[in-house]
């Protein structure tokens, strides 16, 4: 490996690495702002000059470091009072024009400009004339512009081409004049809020957080979002009981250091329409009533019932623990219908644990050379996953092909066909698809949602697990197969059998006997998204947080709390373990999840044998031991998935019709009824018109 | 010994004649050196911290821009701010509330404003009869300023040549 000296510190590093990279390594620090590590360089602020030595001798001007390959045998002077100088005057310069507003600006106390000037600048300036102004820009409902504060560094405009593939921004102009531009019109990405971070100035700040608080005032908690099923890691950022703003945090396996618009802007949601107390149904209207009252209307109801006509549903954003709370009360009922497939996805049909995880990880996208994608708009069913799909579509060694209704995936995608017929055509091998998946070496199959929620589904998933078997998608160190969950509770539930046990009822059969009187009681564990209507007929017990479609049909409402307020297990769309932490308390008398299910046990009398949340966590990873692997994916055994059987004509519907509402927070956050209004106007217009 | 003398000159009150004696000979001979309070009052310098007080610009606009510096800094943690944009875009407090019983008068809530908004005015006389009378909301403190601008003003302008 060549070898550099950054300093009087020999280093080694790898060939291709910048001058800056390798001082970084050599653990000198370089200041800079247009330099980030998942960008293009650009080299235009200058900030990263060093002075470099060769055999030659000392260059004569210092280099900016971030454009410079680094070669064998090159000395690097971080340190020197020439680069001290000129650095300071990059950063006068930088300062000519920059307002100095700190005071009202959003990034002031987390801003890379004030940080730096305060390290590596002077301490005035020599500028006596006139500032310049630029016009603010429009860049949608999320991000708000300063634009003269901005500094040109194009981390915006490479950010937008590269990794969100849109190119609304750009930098117009030259000199005095440069300014970045958009053209008047929203951002068109999931990803727009990293913008914002990835701004080292004020120029773009989040709108909806605009003036509501200041770094040092938040109490920040490490957690993991479940607006997904990718499961991103997130900080949560609150002051007093409510959140403020969320935050990716660094994870290279899972979202890199970005994070998607819902994840990251949806949190407004949570203050909004809360269950703060319980409810108890009477004459046909909710009234507010103690927790006594509830589970003494809960206990009456469920001891009088027979256990064959009690159900359980668990919704999208459960922990894994409340599920296995509410399966080992359903388990000493008695009763076998359970389901946490709200949307009747014909997943764990077979049983096999393969047949539900996104096998590759998302990691192992970066290999893939052919990706067939079923039934899935991974978009908006996954953004942070399809950013992936485009880095690793970028190096222009990956072809996507696409089996549904089209869409833009911010990459080349060639739709080949619509439905389940295209399928058996490509296991057959009479496509252009099926030629590309046979020539590749890491062939990559998605399955989504979309091609799994139909009564054919199990079929469906049958014939996807039978083109990555044909097409060796199925390797010893590489599983090509995977399924893309949207509900972050999903995995975890099939992982756990939250499933109907033999001779049970699943989510169809759930609602058809509720409609039929076959079910009398039904326990939504924060299940909202079905047609809860059909539920009329049956005694509906909701435990959740949000006023949403399952507690409109409750008899009994058990407040709960949302994902930022509990200490809770997730497993993401790869089966990864991860674990979020609480961030604030749920409102009023909501309690975690956990907690009320095993209170209600009690005044049930079976009560659960858990009386804290590490004995339940001992519990749960007793029954299903690889939840106890925070942060590792337990690998599954390959076997072909789902039911073979007869496929409908039909095409494959999107699962998501409206990316920013897809869960009781969403649909009340203003702020994602504001982007709702603005991205998703076009495609509620076709939606409406294809429903006429 | 020092001990035995100490406590016998207390027991004598020895040290209480000699202090009274010292008022009676200040009656006949001294210069007077106390003010009439309330009718007369001492002089103050123009840094005097005393009553807090939000400052207005000449258009009657707020000077405070919600920079949360005076939060920051204050070391009994006595200020809240809350802040939004205001209807024209601006950033405003909604809320800025002195817990006046936590302050503990030593300015720095002034050194760090950015826009001389929130200071020290020369006001001392505000004592209340209840507790919550001394939790200084934003109406309060605006109105203080309002009262005070004209020897708020005239303390800056003379301090300005030392800063």
């Amino acid at each position: 490996m060549p070898k550099a000296i950054v300093d009087g510190v020999e280093v080694e590093f790898e060939h291709g690495m910048s001058v800056l990279q390798v001082a970084e390594l050599a653990g000198a620090e370089v200041p800079r702002f247009c330099y980030h590590d998942r960008l293009s360089v650009a080299g235009n602020c200058r900030m990263c000059l060093v002075e470099v030595e060769d055999q030659r001798g000392r260059a004569p001007k210092p280099a900016a470091s971030c454009a410079l390959p680094c070669s064998d045998g090159l000395m690097v002077h971080t340190r020197t009072d020439k680069v001290k100088k000129a650095r300071e005057g990059v950063m006068e310069f930088l300062l000519l024009n920059h307002p100095l507003d700190c005071p009202i600006c959003d990034q002031g106390g987390e801003c890379d400009l004030q940080d730096q000037a305060q390290a590596f600048g002077r301490d005035g300036s020599r500028f006596a004339e006139n500032k310049r102004a630029v016009e603010e820009k429009y860049m949608g409902p999320l991000i708000k512009t300063i634009m003269t504060r901005c500094i040109q560094c194009t981390r915006c405009v490479r950010f937008a081409t590269e990794v969100a593939g849109t190119e609304d921004i750009g930098l117009l102009n030259r000199g005095e004049h440069a300014e970045i531009s958009t053209i008047e019109k929203a951002v068109q990405s999931e990803m727009a809020g990293n913008l914002v971070d990835i701004c080292p100035v004020g120029a773009l700040t989040s709108k909806p957080y605009a003036f509501t608080a200041r770094p040092w005032e938040l109490r920040k908690t490490p957690s993991i979002d479940a607006m997904d099923a990718v499961g991103a890691s997130i900080r949560i950022d609150a002051r007093g009981r409510s959140v403020l703003r969320v935050l990716p945090r660094l994870h290279e396996d899972v979202n890199e250091e970005w994070l998607a618009d819902k994840s990251r802007h949806a949190i407004d949601g949570l203050s909004r329409q809360r269950l703060d107390r319980p409810y108890v149904r009477e004459n046909g209207k909710l009234r507010p009533a103690s927790w006594d009252e509830a589970f003494k209307a809960v206990t009456d109801k469920f001891n009088a019932t027979a256990a064959d006509k009690i159900a359980a549903i668990a919704g999208d954003q459960c922990d894994a623990e409340s599920m296995f709370a509410l399966k080992a009360l359903m388990d000493a009922k008695g009763s076998k219908n359970m389901d946490c497939r709200q949307d009747g996805a014909a997943l764990a049909e077979g049983g096999n644990r393969s047949g539900w995880l996104f096998n590759t990880t998302i990691t192992g996208l970066e290999e893939a050379d052919v990706v067939l994608l079923v039934g899935s708009n991974p978009r908006w069913e996954a953004p942070l996953i399809n950013a992936r799909i485009r880095k690793r579509f970028l190096t222009g060694e990956l072809q996507v092909f696409g089996v549904g209704a089209p869409h833009d995936l911010s990459y080349q995608t060639d739709w080949v066909g619509a439905g389940p017929q295209t399928l058996s055509d490509i296991v057959d091998g009479r496509t252009a698809a099926a030629d590309a998946l046979r020539n590749a070496k890491k062939p990559v199959v998605i399955v989504g949602q979309g091609a799994l929620a139909r009564e054919d589904g199990a079929a469906v998933l049958n014939m996807a697990g039978q083109i990555a078997e044909k097409y060796g998608a199925i390797q010893d160190d590489f599983n090509g197969f995977n399924v893309l969950h949207t509900a972050a509770a999903r995995v975890a539930g099939l992982d756990m059998g939250f499933l109907p046990v033999e001779g049970g009822k699943g989510m169809g059969e759930i609602i058809a006997g509720a409609q039929s009187g076959e079910i009398e009681m039904v326990y939504l564990l924060g299940a909202d998204e079905f047609d809860t209507e059909t539920l009329r007929n049956a005694f509906v017990v909701y435990q959740g947080h949000h006023g949403d479609a399952g507690a409109s049909v409750a008899d009994v409402i058990l407040p709960g709390s949302a994902y930022t307020e509990k200490n809770g297990i997730y497993a993401n769309t790869e089966g990864r373990v991860q674990a979020s932490r609480l961030a604030t308390f749920a409102p009023g008398d909501a309690r975690e999840d956990w907690t009320i299910l095993r209170a209600l046990s009690g005044a049930l009398g079976k009560p659960l044998p858990f009386d804290d949340l590490g004995a339940l966590r001992q519990a749960l990873v007793e029954a299903v031991p690889h939840m106890g692997g925070i942060d590792q994916i337990a690998p599954a055994t390959w076997a072909l998935p789902g039911v073979a059987g007869d496929m409908q004509d039909s095409a494959f519907d999107p699962i998501i019709s409206n990316y920013y509402m897809t869960c009781p927070i969403s649909r009340t956050s203003k702020t994602m009824a504001e982007c709702t209004e603005v991205y998703m106007a076009g495609s509620l217009d076709q939606a409406r018109q294809a429903a006429e | 010994m020092f001990a035995l003398i100490s406590s016998l000159r207390s027991l004598l009150l020895l040290e209480l004649v000699r202090g009274m004696g010292l008022t009676l000979w200040s009656m006949f001979t001294g210069r007077r050196v106390t003010v009439n309070y309330p009718y007369e009052k001492g002089v103050l310098s123009p840094r005097f911290r005393g009553e807090h007080a939000l400052r207005r610009y000449a258009t009657g606009e707020e000077r405070c821009i919600a920079c949360k510096l005076c939060e920051a800094i204050c070391p009994a943690q006595a200020i809240t701010i809350e802040a939004e944009p205001r209807g024209d875009g601006s950033r405003r407090t909604t809320r800025y509330d002195i817990d006046m019983t936590k302050c503990i008068y030593c300015g720095y809530c002034q050194e760090a404003c950015p826009v001389d908004a929130i200071v020290q005015g020369p006001n001392y006389e505000f004592s209340t009869e209840t507790r919550a009378e001394l939790y200084y909301d934003k109406d309060k403190l605006l109105d203080n300023g309002d009262r005070w601008e004209h020897l708020i003003a005239a303390n800056i302008a003379q301090d300005a040549a030392y800063r």
